[in-house]
């Protein structure tokens, strides 16, 4: 028996870990499928993450590695190479790793902190041969980053999310020519700062309401057509244009992980891909939480690390004896907000209500209803599909509600 | 002359207008923060970029560097044929000086080397 098994040693796994131990947990286990700590932060190599949670700017490796120290120096135990095939609604996780094979661990609690993975090609549709040269964004990051290795020298990418920017900067700082960055939606899903220093820096065009609609080449991409979309983001046929290239760079979004939650028989939001949370990042499994991206895709590491912290220290006063409360309240929301997390709150407290909204929205009242009565407004100019919101909701509006809606009131567009 | 600018020093992304008269900066307006209106200035008299990238030690394993300070925007390409050209030996810890003096900063691993850690 264990008292505290984490599956995933990412930011979201280690942040969770040292919480844990602070809180006075001592029995605590580390499973990382890689062979390091750290998760995705150690092949984002870029600068820009920790300005919230350290006031300066890290790059990925140096964020993770403040991290990884913490966890050596407390002596929390970890095991690397250790892939995790099955957990059980009663916390048996089976794990196995070429050192010691399939094992099992009865774990007091668990916390998931597994991370997402991208969304592939498949998933795409795109017309035209499978040659090679297209990639995901992020297996060419660990190319580049990881291996020293360059996947292409001409390169169209598609997706403007935040993982596609910096590639699109890495691979021109290389030497590869990036012709386009071509974008489904009329507006780019990565943080503004990103477009500025990874494509105007470098004049790659951005192409905006533009998908790629079909792939050539046989053996290796020789090209691709684009074309621009209409307001259906239906192809528009007299659009067309052909770009030669011999990568096709894919960065077009990042589902959580969560086949592990699913074989526990966690409940998942169907919108966010994640487990269903109450404040404490409890899943609906007593005695598992879950945090970081597999809870829900992110865009700051500095929120994961936040988010880890409050599954480590609820699953710390779990193991000491601490209950999920039994009245849950949801947090409904009206589309325009998309998701909330947590999707539930049990607790009489105060709680940091992250969500995302629909769409770029400018001038907005962000209105918090209780028993469908308006009792707080936040006003902001402006709020995006890629940028994170938070929002306090007080102990006073929580105490003896019965139902809550996150909703936005907008008076531009 | 103005000047419409992204600030890039954190991931809020101000709209930043810069009132310029040749290459003085007259105003600068849409920041929230100082480091914000830092930025718009330096933006439009000497752009600066920090360069992160890797490079390959003499036993062939990648290592994650960045300069410690931002360089001249225009002098990234040179800075990073530098870097390429770097064959570092390990054991290489984070901070060290991978290259030094490079165009007013210093190249500085950001990533242990494997046998750091062993």
């Amino acid at each position: 028996m264990t008292d505290l098994v984490i599956i995933g040693g990412g930011p979201a796994g280690m942040s969770a870990a040292v919480a844990a131990y602070e809180s006075g947990i001592r029995d605590i286990l580390i499973l990382e499928r890689d062979e390091n700590l750290g998760g995705i932060l150690q092949q984002c190599i870029h600068n820009g993450f920790g300005l919230h949670k350290f006031g300066e700017e890290l790059t990925g490796p140096e964020y993770a590695w403040r991290y990884e120290k913490k966890v050596r120096e407390l002596g929390i135990p970890f095991k690397l190479n250790t892939m995790v095939l099955d957990i059980t609604e009663d916390r048996v996780i089976t794990a196995t790793s070429s050192e010691e094979g399939v094992f099992q661990i009865q774990a007091k609690a668990i916390i998931l902190a597994m991370g997402c993975r991208e969304r592939s090609k498949g998933a795409l549709n795109i017309a035209g041969t499978r040659p090679a040269g297209i990639y995901s964004a992020g297996t060419a990051q660990k190319y580049v980053n990881r291996k020293g290795y360059m996947p292409g020298k001409n390169v169209v990418i598609l997706g403007s999310g935040d993982i596609g920017l910096i590639m699109a900067r890495r691979m021109t700082l290389e030497g590869a020519s990036v012709k386009a960055v071509c974008e489904l939606m009329p507006y780019s899903g990565g943080l503004a700062r990103n477009i500025e220093q990874c494509l105007h820096d470098f004049n790659i065009p951005l192409k905006l309401s533009t998908t790629v609609v079909e792939i050539h080449g046989k053996d290796r991409v020789t090209g691709v057509t684009i074309a621009a979309v209409d307001e259906r983001r239906r192809p528009i046929p007299e659009t067309r244009e052909y770009i030669p290239c011999d990568t096709l760079l894919l960065s077009v979004g990042l589902i959580p992980e969560n086949e592990l939650s699913k074989s526990a028989g966690i409940s998942l939001d169907r919108i966010t891909g994640g487990a269903e949370v109450d404040q404490d990042r409890q899943t609906s499994v007593e005695g598992i939480f879950a945090c970081g991206n597999v809870l829900h895709v992110h865009d700051l590491v500095d929120y994961v690390s936040e988010e880890a912290e409050i599954a480590g220290r609820s699953a710390a006063e779990y193991i000491k004896g601490a209950k999920p409360g039994d009245e849950s309240v949801r947090i409904t929301t009206d589309g325009k907000v998309r998701y909330t997390v947590p999707q539930r709150v049990t607790a009489d407290k105060a709680v940091n209500v992250y969500f995302r909204v629909a769409d770029v929205y400018k001038n907005v009242t962000i209105q918090v209803y209780r028993d469908g009565e308006p009792v707080y407004a936040k006003k902001k100019a402006r709020v995006a599909p890629g940028e994170m919101e938070t929002l306090r909701i007080g102990e006073d509006i929580i105490k003896g509600a019965k139902e809550l809606k996150l909703g936005l009131e907008v008076s531009g567009q | 002359m103005k000047r419409n600018l992204t600030c890039i020093v954190c991931p809020m992304g101000c709209s930043i207008e810069v009132e310029l008269d040749g290459a003085n900066v007259l105003s600068v307006t849409g920041n929230t923060c100082k480091r914000g209106a830092e930025y718009a200035k330096n933006e439009c008299t000497n752009p600066k970029r920090t360069v992160t990238s890797t490079v390959r030690c003499e036993n062939g394993e990648i290592i994650s560097v960045k300069t410690d300070r931002a360089i001249p925007k225009d002098k990234m390409q040179e800075c990073m044929k530098l870097i390429n050209n770097a064959r570092p030996c390990t054991p290489i810890a984070i901070g060290d000086i991978i290259l030094s003096d490079v165009f007013g900063s210093n190249v500085v691993a950001t990533q242990h080397s494997a046998a750091h850690n062993s």
